[in-house]
Order: C-alpha cells, then sequence, then structure tokens
C-alpha cells in the first residue's frame, strides 16, 4: 500500500512523514513489531509512537526569568488478552526497542500462537479539528518574552493593589502514531497552547490570589489578540480583588446556582467519572448496572463529545485510534451511555466511544473524557437566580474530586456569592460544595438557556495520569445541595 | 554493566554536557541525570490484570548566561543522550537562555555541596534480582486476605505492587560531581465492601526503600479490609462545630501543606500566609514540626539536594515556634538567606523547594485513648478536594470518617465538608498521640484541632 496516496487529513499525513523521516516507521517495521508480540496467545496487540517538544516561558517580578524545552519521545507496548494487560515501554523511538518491548508486553500470555502476520491497512482520521500553520513550539521565545511583559504591564496598571504578577505560556506540540494487530494505524499531529496569569492583590495585611488561564489546540496567535488575553487578565485582577473583600463562607444545606462555563466542573467530577467504562465493567462505580435508569431531572441531557474544533479536550483519534465521536451519556434525564476504549468496550460487549486516552507513551489508555457538557434549557438565567430565597452562588471553582465508589464529589469554589431573596450579595471565599453523583442531577430544578464552553484549561487526573479536557455548563440550579464553610 | 560501569557512563554523559553547555557560551550550569527501572503488576480478584515494565532516561541541563546584572537562566531536558543529541540540547539551552532576562539572584550554589555521601540505605542491592512474578504473588496475597475477610467484600480495585530503581547523577560548573542510587517499593490494596444499596472503598498501603522493610502482604490486605467495612452504613450528620481529630493517614496532609506554606519562593512573593511570621509563634506548643532528609532506609531521605547541597536536619517549627523557611540557593538568594539543602529538582525542570522526610513529632497517647478524650466529635479517616488556600490560610475539604459520642466510636460518615484557617487549626492543637507511621515521606501521628466546623444536612 502507498502512504502518499492516503486521502487523509494534512495532520494525519504529516505525523506519518515525520515518523517515517525521522525515525524509519513504516508499515513494514510497524508489522515487524506487532508479529513479535503475536508470537504469543493474546487478543489484541497495539504500538503507540509519541515525539513531543514542550517549552514554556514563564515571568514573575517583572522579569521573564526561565525558559524550559523538554523533548518527550518514545514507544508504548501493549499485548491484551481477557482482562490482562501486558505493558512495555521504551524512551528509545525505534523498531528495534518496540520489538524488545514487545517482548516484555506479551508475557502477560504464555502459550505460543501460529497467527497471520499482521497486515497494517491505513486507517483515514475523520477529522482535521485543529489545523495550524505554525507549531506554537516554533513561535519565537523572543515574541512570547515580549508578550509576558505586556501582561505584566497591563496588569500592574490596572490596580495598585496588584502586587505580584506571575504569567506564563505553554506551548506543546504533540506527533503520535499508533499501529494495533487488527491492522489500524493512524497518526496525528496535536498543537496544544495555555496562557497562564496569575495575581497576587494586597490590601493592608489581606492578600488573595487571582488566577485566569485560556487555551485549546489552535495557533498561539490565536490568544495574542489583546482583546483575548487582556480579558484574561481583568478576570485575574478582578477575582483577586473581589475575594479581598470576601466573607466567610456559610456552612450548611442550600438552593445552589452554578454560572456559566467552567462550573461544569461539576458534570465531571459528579457523573463523569462514574461513566467511565472501566469502573463500570468491575461493577466498581456508583453508577454501575443503571443503564436505562433516571439519574437526573427531566430535561438534563450531558453529552461528552471530542470532535469540537480547537477545545482543550478534543482530539482526532483518541489514543488507541479510535476517531472521536459525539457521545450522549444522559438523555432527558436517563443514563443512556458509558465512555469507552477498546479493552472495556471489548469486555462489556459494546463498541469503543473514543475515550481511549493516555498521558504519554509511557502510560497504558484508560477510559477518559474529552469536553463534558450539559445542554442549554430555556431559562433566563437571571430568572434562575431571583427563584433562591436563600442560597449560594458559584461563578468558578479551582477543582474537584470524586470518590466513584461510594459516589461523593467535592469541588472547592474561586469566586462565590450569597443569594439572598433572589438576589446576589456578598462575595464569600472557601467555599466547598459536597453531594453525592447518582443523586445530584435529580435534584436540578431549572436549567439556562446560556450553556458556555470552559476558557480551556482543565486538567484532569486519573491513575496518576493527566489528560487535557474541557467543560460545559449553562446556569443551572440545584436544589439543597451542602455547601462547606465556617459560618454555621 | 556492573553497577560502578554504569555511573561512570552517566558521569561522562552529564561531563559532556556540561562542557558543551560552557562551549555553546553559558558561565554557568549544572546538569542532572536519572535512569530508572520500574516494574508494577496489579492483581484483582483471581486476575493478574496488569503487568508494565519500563527503562527509562533524562537528561536536564539548566543553562546560565552571563547578562547585564545577572544570568539568564533556561532548562532543556531529552531522554536522547546520544554525544550529538546532547551537544545540540546544550546549544538550545543557551539560544533559550540568552532570549530570557537577567536576574541578580540566578546562579549556582557557590558551596555548600555535599563532601562525603553517607550510605543512607537507600536500597538493598539483593532487590535488584526481585522478579516479577515475587510481586505478582504479593499482589495476589494482599488481595487474597482482604477478600477473605467478610463476605460483603465481593469486590476490589485490585491490589498494586510496584518496585522501582534509579540512579541519579548530578554535576555542576564548580566541579561538584555526585551519585546515588535508591529504590522503592510499594504494596497497595483497595477492597470494595457492599450492604444493601451502600458501596464504598478504601485502602491501606505500604512503601519502603528495601522489599524487606514492607508490611506482609496478607496483612495489607486486612488492614484495607477493615478500613472499608467500618464505612459501610455511613451517615450524615448534622452542621455543627465540634472537636475534629485526624488519623495517620489524614494528618500528613496538614502538615504537608503547612510545609508548603514554609516555601522560600511563597515567602519573597508574599504569597504565603504565614510569610511575615517567622521566628514567631504559630501553632501550639504541642506541634514540632521536622524535615530530615537523612534518615536512613526512609523514602525521603537522599544525601544531597537538587543543586548538590548536603541535606540535614531542618526543625521547622519548634514547641509552635516558626524557626525557619525551606530554601533552595534561589529563594535564598532573595531572601538574603542560604540555602536549607531543599533543592527538589526534576530532570525537566528548575530546582524548587521541596520536603524530604517531614514529620510532627508524636506526644502522648494512642488513637484510642485520643478517641476515648472526646465526648462528641469526628475521627476523621479520608479527605477528597483541593480546598486549601495556601495565601489565606482557608480550609475546607470534604471528608468521611467515624462520628464519636461520649468516648466511642457510633457510626461513620459521609459526604461532609471540614472547614476552617489552617493557621488558627494548628493553634488549635490541642493533643498530638503517640504513634507515629510512615506511609511515604510524610507522616504524623494522630491529632487532634479543639474545633472545626463540620458541615452536612
Amino acid at each position: 500500500m502507498s502512504e502518499t496516496n492516503d486521502p487523509s487529513p494534512p495532520a494525519a499525513e504529516r505525523a506519518l512523514a515525520f515518523f517515517r523521516d525521522q525515525f524509519d516507521l513504516n508499515d513494514r517495521s510497524l508489522e515487524t513489531a506487532l508479529d513479535t508480540a503475536l508470537e504469543r496467545k493474546i487478543d489484541y496487540a497495539d504500538l503507540y509512537f509519541e515525539y513531543t517538544t514542550t517549552d514554556s516561558v514563564s515571568l514573575e517580578e517583572g522579569i521573564v526569568k526561565s525558559g524550559d524545552r523538554h523533548l518527550e519521545q518514545g514507544v508504548g507496548v501493549r499485548a491484551v488478552r481477557g482482562e490482562r494487560q501486558g505493558y512495555a515501554h521504551s524512551d528509545d523511538l525505534s523498531l528495534d526497542s518496540a520489538r524488545i518491548a514487545a517482548g516484555t508486553a506479551r508475557a502477560i500470555a504464555d502459550e505460543p500462537s501460529a497467527r497471520a502476520p499482521v497486515a497494517i491497512a491505513a486507517r483515514v482520521p475523520s477529522h482535521d479539528l485543529y489545523p495550524v500553520q505554525t507549531a506554537p513550539t516554533d513561535v519565537p521565545v523572543a515574541s512570547k518574552v515580549e508578550w509576558l511583559g505586556e501582561i505584566d504591564r497591563y496588569a500592574r496598571a490596572k490596580d495598585p493593589r496588584i502586587t505580584q504578577v506571575m504569567a506564563s505560556i505553554v506551548s506543546q506540540y504533540k506527533h503520535i502514531l499508533i499501529a494495533a494487530s487488527d491492522g489500524t494505524r493512524v497518526a496525528d499531529v496535536l498543537p496544544l497552547v495555555r496562557v497562564n496569569v496569575q495575581v497576587l492583590a494586597a490590601d493592608g495585611s489581606k492578600r488573595e490570589v487571582g488566577y485566569q488561564g485560556a487555551g485549546g489546540r489552535f495557533e498561539l496567535e490565536t490568544l495574542r489578540d489583546p482583546k483575548r488575553w487582556q480579558a484574561l487578565v481583568d478576570e485575574a485582577v478582578r477575582t483577586a480583588l473581589l475575594n479581598l473583600e470576601a466573607e466567610p463562607c456559610p456552612a450548611g444545606t442550600m438552593d445552589v446556582v452554578l454560572g456559566p462555563g467552567w462550573p461544569g466542573i461539576l458534570l465531571h467530577e459528579a457523573i463523569g467519572h462514574g461513566l467511565e467504562g472501566d469502573f463500570n465493567r468491575k461493577k466498581t462505580s456508583a453508577f454501575s448496572g443503571k443503564l436505562g435508569q433516571r439519574v437526573a431531572a427531566e430535561g438534563v441531557t450531558v453529552v461528552d463529545d471530542g470532535t469540537l474544533p480547537g477545545r482543550r479536550g478534543s482530539l482526532n483519534v483518541d489514543d488507541e485510534g479510535t476517531p472521536t465521536q459525539r457521545n450522549v451519556l444522559i438523555e432527558n434525564g436517563i443514563l443512556i451511555g458509558y465512555m469507552q476504549d477498546r479493552l472495556n468496550a471489548g469486555l462489556m460487549g459494546v463498541a469503543p466511544t473514543g475515550n481511549g486516552r493516555r498521558e504519554s507513551y509511557a502510560h497504558v489508555p484508560l477510559p477518559r473524557m474529552t469536553n463534558t457538557f450539559m445542554l442549554a434549557g430555556q431559562e433566563d438565567p437571571e430568572e434562575i437566580l431571583k427563584s433562591v430565597r436563600h442560597g449560594l452562588y458559584a461563578v468558578s471553582f479551582s477543582g474537584g474530586q470524586v470518590d466513584i465508589t461510594s459516589g461523593k464529589f467535592v469541588f472547592s469554589a474561586s469566586e462565590a456569592y450569597r443569594i439572598e431573596n433572589g438576589q446576589i450579595g456578598a462575595p464569600v471565599r472557601g467555599a466547598t460544595l459536597i453531594g453525592n453523583g447518582p443523586d445530584v442531577l435529580t435534584r436540578v430544578s431549572r436549567i439556562g438557556h446560556d450553556l458556555a464552553l470552559d476558557e480551556g484549561v482543565g486538567t484532569c487526573g486519573k491513575d496518576g495520569q493527566g489528560v487535557p479536557v474541557g467543560v460545559g455548563l449553562p446556569t443551572i440550579r440545584i436544589d439543597e445541595l451542602t455547601v462547606g464553610g465556617t459560618e454555621g | 554493566m556492573t553497577p560502578t560501569d554504569a555511573v561512570g557512563a552517566m558521569e561522562s554523559v552529564v561531563e559532556r554536557a556540561l562542557e558543551a553547555t560552557k562551549r555553546s557560551g553559558a558561565s554557568q550550569a549544572d546538569v542532572v541525570l536519572v535512569e530508572s527501572d520500574d516494574r508494577e503488576v496489579r492483581v484483582r480478584g483471581e486476575e493478574i490484570e496488569f503487568v508494565k515494565q519500563a527503562q527509562e532516561r533524562g537528561l536536564g541541563i539548566r543553562a546560565l548566561v552571563e547578562g547585564k546584572g545577572g544570568l539568564r537562566t533556561a532548562i532543556v531536558s531529552t531522554s536522547d543522550l546520544a554525544p550529538a543529541a546532547v551537544d545540540r540540547m546544550a546549544e538550545e539551552a543557551v539560544a533559550l537562555a540568552r532570549a530570557t532576562a537577567p536576574d541578580p539572584a540566578a546562579g549556582i550554589p557557590e558551596g555548600g555541596f555535599v563532601t562525603q555521601i553517607p550510605d543512607l540505605a537507600l536500597f538493598d542491592p539483593d532487590d535488584r534480582n526481585v522478579s516479577l512474578e515475587a510481586r505478582i504473588d504479593d499482589a495476589k496475597r494482599a488481595e487474597t486476605a482482604a477478600r477473605e475477610v467478610d463476605p460483603r467484600i465481593d469486590n476490589s480495585e485490585g491490589s498494586q505492587a510496584s518496585s522501582g530503581f534509579a540512579r541519579i547523577v548530578y554535576g555542576n560548573s564548580r566541579g561538584f560531581m555526585g551519585h546515588y542510587e535508591s529504590a522503592s517499593h510499594g504494596l497497595f490494596s483497595e477492597p470494595l465492601a457492599r450492604d444493601g444499596d451502600s458501596m464504598q472503598r478504601d485502602y491501606w498501603m505500604t512503601a519502603g526503600r528495601r522489599l524487606s522493610d514492607l508490611e506482609d502482604p496478607a496483612a495489607v490486605g486486612r488492614k484495607a479490609a477493615g478500613r472499608v467495612l467500618r464505612r459501610l452504613g455511613a451517615k450524615r450528620v448534622r452542621t455543627c462545630e465540634v472537636p475534629v481529630l485526624f488519623d495517620g493517614i489524614t494528618a500528613p496532609s496538614l502538615i504537608g501543606q503547612l510545609a508548603s506554606c514554609l516555601n522560600g519562593y511563597s515567602i519573597y512573593r508574599e504569597s504565603s500566609f504565614l510569610s511575615k511570621r517567622l521566628g514567631k509563634s504559630i501553632a501550639s506548643d504541642l506541634v514540632t514540626l521536622i524535615d530530615d532528609g537523612r534518615l536512613p532506609g526512609h523514602l525521603g531521605s537522599k544525601p544531597f539536594d537538587g543543586e548538590g547541597q548536603a541535606t540535614r536536619r531542618n526543625v521547622l517549627v519548634d514547641g509552635g515556634r516558626l524557626e525557619t523557611w525551606l530554601l533552595d540557593h534561589y529563594s535564598a538568594q532573595k531572601l538574603g538567606m542560604v540555602s536549607t539543602g531543599s533543592a527538589s529538582r526534576g530532570v525537566g525542570s528548575a530546582p524548587h523547594v521541596g520536603t524530604t522526610n517531614l514529620w510532627l513529632e508524636p506526644g502522648e497517647g494512642t488513637l484510642e485513648e485520643l478517641i476515648s478524650e472526646i465526648d462528641r466529635g469526628l475521627l476523621v479517616t479520608e479527605l477528597i478536594g483541593m480546598g486549601f488556600n495556601p495565601t489565606t490560610g482557608d480550609y475546607s475539604r470534604g471528608a468521611a470518617g467515624l462520628w464519636i459520642e461520649k468516648g466511642e466510636i457510633v457510626h461513620p460518615v459521609e459526604e461532609i465538608t471540614i472547614a476552617g484557617n489552617l493557621g488558627k487549626m494548628f493553634e488549635q492543637v490541642d493533643r498530638v498521640g503517640c504513634e507515629l507511621v510512615w506511609h511515604g515521606r510524610t507522616a504524623a501521628p494522630p491529632l487532634r484541632i479543639a474545633t472545626m466546623t463540620v458541615a452536612g444536612e
């Protein structure tokens, strides 16, 4: 077969050419390495080649104190038999090390196998979601340094109480090549950029930090537009100053209104992880066996969609080569689907959903989220706030966590206000929300028409692996959620 | 290759990188090279679910280039150790450094390098030959033991065993070159228990530098089982203010958070709520907090830090009084102080401040005795979420644990939060127990905080 005549989108073709030209990896060598794994009786084997350049430039105290540049390259080889997985990886990108790793990975199986040699058949990715003209790691460092200086000056000019500004620009450019014993062979090039702004505001002895970031899989130039980056600085400064005035948070059970966008982290923690295929195959999730049942109020539809152009959580193909897709998890309150990788889909007798992801070649794929959000409803956000007599309005969050098995989740607000008689009241600090995943969405009583996705800064951790994700939410009201503050 | 040959080969890579960096125009440089060999197995039920083996290398170069009024810094890292690749990375480091700003505080330490490398018992040579089968057997024993405890334990997330070995070589342009070898082994078991509609998970783990340091696998499984069973039937409690007791699993997170507020970087940035409190009383007199990188056989021990400085014992808080910050060379320069030997360094990162073996000095009383002294309160056995703000000390986290009435545990609790302010919480420590058990690099005996807000129903 010919690699040059594939009707592949440009990203896939560039990645194939990269591995062929730089590391001499062609279809013949991929077949040879896979054949090594298949000398034992296994169900399935795959190879994941990665070459990633990451650079970051950071500013503090008005100067760019350091620049970093990291090269990560290697191959991960996996052999699968039933529920068993053998995994080996090497930081050497060559056919030889792939074969050695394949020899190690197949050790999960001891019977020899006489199987037909693997025949690679090119698979054509169905999307090209993040084409870029310039790799973000090729943007000259000098221009990033200049940009950080502008961010610093702009932030300090905004308010005399801003005493520290820390900002960074992180650029990543990743080439991947995946080949599997069923003949799958796909490749991709993934850009990822992120700009972070953190400010410290001081007033007398009071100090508060404000943070805002933005990013995604697009040209770094997109964020260079002053309108874009100044909005980040404005937000960081506003939240730091706001929190200087914030009061201690109330404690107890109350009605909570979540603002649009980043508060979608609620979906990620409260239900997303619980709907990942591995936990449900093993029946360790609080959502196990609940397919077809009501897990959310009427009107609640939750989607995980890896196909949104340019988003941080998007992928042309997942890290097992399965094209990403739009997966409806909860439709009008009823649980209708889990997120799957190949292993768990196979064991559960369903199709993979394009959610097999890994942090790097040194990590085994797991079912993971991409961009997870709730579809918009009909209501006016103002009216939703007005409907609450006494409660909390949470606008932004710093992070969350879930216990899959008990279903208990927690997340911490970085910007929140009291609601009194339908009006937004005083800002409060240190609010933590805690609830029960299978139950929390049944108490969603109002859904706004203002669905927004986050700014592109989310990283999800699972089994020690971090992957970039996105979340989104319209304004919603949840009745009777526990708020953990200090004021009883 | 013998261990000596392996170190020799690594030292020549480090030499080459240092020379190439200087030749490219750096006035100072340091280089770290790490080679590691890791194995990991997981058994779930009867099945060997996962087996992983990997060998990795990583080279990190820090280049410092002369600028007006200071040095310009860059860090590069790679796993490609071919001579041409090392030379190219060195050139890239220098080119990148030239694009950054001169910083008067930047630089490699002038002295303080370790002169004699003590034997800290960081590995047992015999463990190198440990087979995957032996670790699979450990995981199986833990898994079986956990499941045999009670019929309500009918599932698990598995039992996992790992063994890792590493060689670290660090060299710099002041002529210092040092190396050490270390290992870490672990065993972790996470059973699930079910009773009616309620399903719970919990874990127990053991870790050490030598396989012989680990707890017996069956004991690990049984302890994990005990912890999960006692969570069944958990209830919520009404919002209240009560004494809160942290056990040996949750108390270490509190002292880790306190130590993070003593990090020299957050002090010169004034982003720690403790930044003006050096020499002052910041905690109850029951609180003595120590960080010591020289405890033989401990998981946080190392002969020198990420900048070649001798590690040492640092008393951070003595009877409630704040004695020192944790400093690497840079943060020490910024504060006009000297490094406390607390530089932590990965191949891909600039030196930063980290703890080594951090612990809270034990006091008196077993956990049972501490429980028996509480009329009405909470024993926290698990914390979730990130609700801690080092700038203000505001603390609010999700918790699970056991409810105490009249000195006795009456029922498990879940879906609650505990909140306060870390500074005030340490001022209000009114009991520190006697049992100090190391599960990692940070350890604390059970400790009681006089009162915190528990939010629930």
